[in-house]
């Protein structure tokens, strides 16, 4: 898959779509191509479900197009689905069939030969260390395994676009791990792959980002560039009561946002060294015990509360 | 697309051959019907308790008493004295029915005129007293049309008996009013109503819960294919059900099977594409196995009711008796008992096999088009 492709496995213009009065999706536009990872990352309600079902062809979108490989999505989503695999928020499995039942089912629904089959699910199931549990009843298979089982069922007919609504939520971090293995191997193989996450550890994994709020789209680039977009710098502070500590700084003039990561605080300031001594006189003031602060790299996590913050207000 | 359909029929029987809860589901309601209907639900009446008040103390009176204890249907529990024991047995419901033979019985029975005997029946279960007063006018017409011959040959000893006429109502094929064998045969339309429209409506309803039905919708399945791949399997079901209780039935409950076996089996066949039809449209508006149970309970009971399963339709009122013309279930039982009972074939049973495939075909599109509409 060297030649670079004249078009892009996924593209998307204007893409919108109602509940109700609510806009879930509004006016959308991207595209990912083959062999990209493009990640949307957003809060709760943000919207990014809906935009991997409207790609998935589940539902048709009020405004807007969807081209998958070519194929218009919206107008013919039939034979867009041999191209595409969704893995929704919680893979749909038959919980009283076996691991091997719930692939051999799906591989049939996609017309997969036998022996295509046997051979695609060995390799994806050795991947993710699955093969000892072929013969386990989906139910009595763990978080992390469940979650590996779909990917599996949703990789066994060896899709063009690959569809992931937040894939790894409440998955340990050992069958992470192996998930993105499988992942960063596909992306090997030239598969574009749309993945909606709340993790931002995830995030950063991404080639590309769209951080959605409420529905639109506020920023798209690559996470470095993301984070050069940051404005200001990042004081973490340690201390023992972070809640009191933020509550302190979070006021005071020049902070942009302030937020707890485990037992210490990250800072926006507009100047690191310009605030700093502001910020340890109001802790002293307020009687908020400290430990250190010091100026770090901004992480995405950091990233994303101080442009949501921003546009916010 | 035969492929897929197939994959789907092999997956939901292969997932009904694990649900235990399911398996009981389909066991025991139909162990419990079958052993309702065939024993407890009947229209008989046995061992009515029986009050006798004898004032003639005669041969002849003896005699009646007699028969009335003799036929099985009624146990005299008491032989009173006088009206007021007769008042009270009734009163404190000790007895159903009395018997009061007034004085002068005998002696008008021997002359051949108008005998006086009174029977007085405790209305309050008006089931039972209908049944027994039918016993009892068919003990004592049996017993004055024998007191009538027996006096003409006395009195007109040589000559020809005089030609009597008499009524005689005689139920066809079901001489004995058997309730068993009304009842036994509707028990298969009844099950596999219960079965059927629970069966589909919770297999659909599961997989939306479960997020499988949205999971299968990303593949390239149509959702014609899917709707095959889920009523094919309970259709066999279906089929095995009504197979097994017409086998108890015939073998076990000994109720005749007189018609051809292709005409039940035509109007079974069609019987379960209503039935389908009805799981499956239960199951596009109801979006948890909850609410598919309760929407369940309130399809099947009207239906049961409104079908002449066991109260007439032609005592119900206009509205009710418009809802039973929609109703499969009412079509189906007028071919059961036509096959079971009469042994009639398509030549009387047609028009129901014509309502049944117009409800079929009726319920089953409006079921798909709700079906794709419910998928968004
Ligand atoms: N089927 C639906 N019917 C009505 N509202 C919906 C539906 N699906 C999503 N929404 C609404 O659309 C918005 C976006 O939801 P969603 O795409 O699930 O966000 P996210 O996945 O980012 O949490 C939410 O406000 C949600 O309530
Ligand atoms: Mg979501």
């Amino acid at each position: 898959m060297t030649d670079a492709p004249s078009r892009p496995a996924v593209e998307v213009r204007g893409l919108t779509k109602r509940f109700g009065a609510r806009t879930a999706v509004d006016s959308l536009g991207f595209a990912c191509a083959a062999g990209e990872v493009f990640g949307f990352v957003g809060p709760d309600g943000a919207g990014k479900t809906t935009i991997m079902r409207l790609l998935a062809a589940v539902m048709p979108p009020d405004a807007g197009s969807i081209v998958i490989e070519g194929v218009d999505a919206v107008r013919e989503p039939e034979r867009v689905r041999s191209h595409v695999s969704y893995m929704p928020q919680r893979f749909g499995l038959y919980e009283d069939l076996t691991v091997d039942e719930n692939i051999a089912f799906f591989a049939e629904l996609f017309g997969i030969r036998r022996n295509d089959r046997d051979a695609r699910a060995a390799r994806l199931l050795a991947a993710s260390g699955m093969t000892p549990f072929r013969k386990r009843r989906a139910g009595q298979l763990s978080g992390g395994m469940k979650q590996k089982l779909g990917l599996t069922c949703s990789l066994i007919h060896t899709p063009k676009v690959l569809l992931l609504d937040e894939p790894t939520a409440g998955v340990d971090p050992v069958s992470r791990r192996d998930f993105w293995r499988i992942l960063y191997g596909l992306r090997g193989e030239g598969v574009a792959i749309v993945v909606a996450t709340s993790y931002l550890d995830e995030a950063e994994r991404c080639g590309r980002l769209g951080l959605m709020r409420e529905g639109r789209m506020l920023y798209c680039d690559t996470p470095s560039a993301l984070k050069a977009l940051m404005p200001g710098e990042i004081l973490a502070i340690a201390a023992p009561a972070p809640r009191a500590a933020r509550d302190v700084v979070a006021s005071l003039e020049g902070v942009g946002g302030a937020i707890l990561m485990g037992d210490s605080v990250h800072v926006v300031v507009d100047g690191a060294a310009r605030r700093l001594g502001a910020i340890e006189a109001a802790l002293a003031a307020a009687n908020v015990p400290f430990d250190e602060i010091e100026r770090i790299a901004p992480s995405i996590e950091d990233l994303f509360v101080s442009l949501l913050t921003e546009k916010a207000e | 697309m035969w492929g897929r359909i197939l994959n789907l029929v092999v997956k939901e029987l292969q997932q009904l051959r694990r649900d235990r809860a399911a398996k009981f589901r389909l066991l025991i309601p139909t162990l419990v019907q079958l052993f309702i209907f065939g024993y407890a639900a009947t229209f008989e009446v046995y061992n009515v308790a029986t009050i006798v008040l004898d004032q003639d103390h005669s041969q002849e009176s003896r005699e009646l008493v007699a028969r009335f204890a003799g036929s099985g249907r009624f146990q005299i529990v008491e032989t009173a004295n006088s009206a007021a024991d007769v008042r009270r047995a009734i009163d404190h419901a000790d007895a159903v029915v009395a018997i009061v033979i007034q004085a002068g019985f005998a002696d008008d029975v021997r002359k051949g005129v108008s005998a006086p005997a009174q029977v007085i029946v405790d209305g309050t279960n008006s089931n039972t007293a209908l049944i027994a007063l039918s016993y009892v006018s068919r003990i004592v017409a049996d017993y004055a049309q024998e007191m009538e011959q027996d006096l003409s040959r006395r009195t007109r000893a040589g000559a020809r008996p005089p030609p009597t006429v008499t009524l005689e109502s005689r139920p066809w094929y079901n001489v004995d009013f058997n309730s068993r064998w009304f009842f036994v045969p509707g028990v298969i339309a009844t099950l596999t109503l219960i079965m059927i429209v629970n069966l589909t409506s919770f297999a659909v309803v599961r997989e939306r819960e479960v997020g499988t039905l949205e999971q299968i919708m990303v593949t390239p399945i149509r959702p014609l294919e899917f709707i095959l791949g889920k009523t094919i399997p309970y259709f066999l079901v279906g089929l095995a059900l009504v197979v097994v209780i017409a086998g108890v039935g015939t073998l076990w409950f000994q109720i005749p099977f007189r018609g051809n076996p292709l005409v039940l089996l035509l109007g079974t066949a069609l019987y379960l594409l209503c039935v389908l039809g009805i799981g499956l449209l239960i199951s596009t508006v109801c979006k948890t196995q909850q609410q598919a149970f309760a929407t369940n309970f309130f399809v099947i009971n009207p239906a049961f009711i409104l079908s002449g399963f066991s109260f007439p339709i032609a005592s119900m009122p206009d509205f009710m008796q418009w809802i039973s013309t929609i109703n499969p279930m009412t079509y189906y039982l007028v071919v059961i008992r036509g096959t079971f009972l009469k042994g009639v074939g398509l030549e009387v049973l047609w028009p129901q096999m014509l309502a049944l495939a117009g409800l079929g075909i009726v319920l089953l599109a409006s079921s798909v088009l709700r079906f794709r509409k419910s998928l968004d």
